[in-house]
């Protein structure tokens, strides 16, 4: 069964519609990466799959179970996705042992001295455990997103969602956060994620999703997407990319 | 921050005696120029042809002297009230902004409430709900009516709870979308959001003009006096009848920015604090 189901999605902003009837599914333990041209619905995507946006039609099953239900509680279906944001969004106020720890503590109900022997341990598996006492406006980029990862693991979920968490950063900070989404992947997380990084969704991607136009009009491993793309909407999208240098 | 070095080069040698020389001088021209304009200010005050008059009716060491306990014990009560109604009005201006923000259609009716209140006690001049309240409520006589100062000081909760509400509000709504999103993303609520992660960037960053609201109530607490308790003010008023000098509304003056500087001087620190934590990011 698949972790995530996504059916005929569809979202409009005043009109102007992003996502046109999309569908996807992931499989446990897949990494599936989103590319296509800015505005081609990849983090509206991500944002509705975690109800941040509410859709206007259409389902998301994860895990089996019919999320988009309105009954169902948004809050608890939150609590078993992570998602990371292309612009981090540490909560400034906190130190980063705090930004860590909120959720565990607060929706989990978690004793603080669990919580961040737990929070701890996970930092100083990525080299932050000197930076568990300061706070974000202190860290770098590179280090900000990758507490931003930490944030999100905590939660032990069952599925991440990755909006452009390499786009905000400068490009020698882009290796440190690629290295631990690499990781995730070899400890078997499932995993979307939205990327410019064309070489990266290559290298780490089970399966490269195209997107254009609110739908998934081409996909398939990356060395075939990438290799042998045959919609002329991929081929196209790729071309620009070479051009660019980005490939 | 880099400790300073010792300038190396001839060129920045050069630079620094320039500098220093700059600052003595700026140092001079400013000592100077106080020094002129102080001295003008007395000669013109002191050597008006009305001076003499002035200081006796404004400036008698004796009145002052036997007015100040009066007027001291008058200030006890503005000190008092201030305290009570500045934690009053804080609380009940962060409910009703609270209110006020609250989406969806069931808080309808309260948000219109909520709304409705900040824009009538916002426009409503405080003497006349001091009025009503401390003149029109007694006049209910209903059992267990509080005191006449309990009730004016509702009146000043009521008003200055108008605007700390909005200036609360503009905090709460200045928190960017992205960290509404970062907090629910991780599954708190509503309330945990606005509790942990919202209410504390706003207020936080709303600090000052809060401070600088307080430090407007300060000086409104004496008004009521206009319902009979008597404040510095009031005690001056009857000082000054009593002896037909006008030394004792100087004395409360001077008292009222003598209990205002620590109130300002701590809104200036947190001012430059919110402002160097800005510019620090």
């Amino acid at each position: 069964m698949s972790v995530l189901s996504c059916r005929g999605l569809r979202k409009e902003f005043s009109g102007h519609v992003v996502l046109d009837g999309l569908d996807l599914d992931v499989a446990e333990h897949e990494v599936v990466a989103l590319i296509g041209a800015s505005g081609s619905g990849k983090s509206t995507l991500l944002r509705c799959v975690n109800l941040l946006e509410e859709i206007d039609d259409g389902t998301i099953h994860l895990d089996g179970e019919h999320i988009t239900d309105p009954r169902v509680n948004p809050d608890r279906v939150r609590q078993r996705i992570g998602i990371v944001f292309q612009s981090y969004n540490l909560f400034p106020h906190m130190t980063v042992l705090d930004n860590v720890t909120l959720a565990p503590r607060r929706v989990h109900r978690r004793e603080r001295a669990a919580a961040e022997a737990q929070a701890r341990e996970l930092l100083a598996r990525v080299g932050l455990a000197e930076k568990a006492g300061a706070y974000p406006d202190r860290l770098s980029g590179g280090q900000q997103q990758r507490v931003a990862i930490v944030r999100a693991l905590v939660n032990s979920p069952r599925l991440m969602l990755l909006d452009e968490v390499t786009s905000a950063l400068d490009p020698e900070l882009v290796g440190e956060v690629l290295t631990m989404i690499r990781d995730l992947k070899a400890q078997g997380m499932t995993m979307v994620l939205a990327t410019h990084e064309m070489g990266f969704a290559r290298q780490v991607a089970d399966r490269v999703c195209f997107l254009d136009g609110g739908k998934v009009i081409e996909q398939g491993p990356p060395e075939q997407v990438f290799a042998t793309p045959t919609h002329p909407r991929t081929r196209q999208f790729l071309h620009r990319i070479i051009e660019a240098g980005r490939l | 921050m880099r400790t300073a070095q010792q300038p190396r080069s001839e060129a920045a040698r050069e630079r620094t005696v320039h500098r220093r020389r700059q600052t003595v001088r700026s140092v001079l021209i400013a000592a100077g120029s106080t020094g002129v304009l102080g001295t003008l200010l007395v000669v013109a005050v002191t050597g008006a042809p009305g001076w003499d008059r002035v200081r006796a009716s404004f400036f008698d060491p004796g009145i002052a002297r036997a007015a100040l306990p009066e007027i001291l014990a008058g200030l006890w009560l503005n000190v008092r009230l201030l305290f009570f109604c500045a934690f009053g009005a804080l609380a009940l201006g962060l409910v009703v902004a609270l209110l006020r923000t609250l989406r969806g259609p069931v808080f309808f009716p309260v948000r219109a409430l909520a709304t409705g209140y900040t824009y009538t006690f916002r426009g409503l001049p405080l003497i006349i709900v001091l009025y009503v309240l401390t003149l029109g409520v007694p006049g209910l006589r209903l059992q267990g009516m509080p005191s006449v100062l309990v009730l004016g000081g509702i009146a000043l909760v009521i008003t200055y709870s108008g605007y700390l509400a909005e200036v609360f509000r503009a905090g709460i709504e200045s928190v960017h979308p992205s960290q509404w999103a970062a907090a629910r993303s991780l599954g708190l609520t509503y309330r945990q959001t606005m509790r942990h992660v919202v209410l504390p960037q706003a207020v936080r960053r709303v600090a000052p003009p809060l401070l600088n609201d307080t430090v407007a109530l300060q000086k409104d607490v004496g008004l009521v006096s206009l319902a009979g308790p008597i404040d510095a003010v009031r005690a001056a008023q009857i000082a000054t009848a009593d002896t037909f000098n006008y030394t004792p509304y100087i004395v409360a003056g001077v008292l009222f920015v003598l209990l205002a500087i620590p109130l300002i001087a701590v809104t200036d620190w947190v001012t430059l604090r919110a402002a160097r934590r800005q510019a620090g990011g």
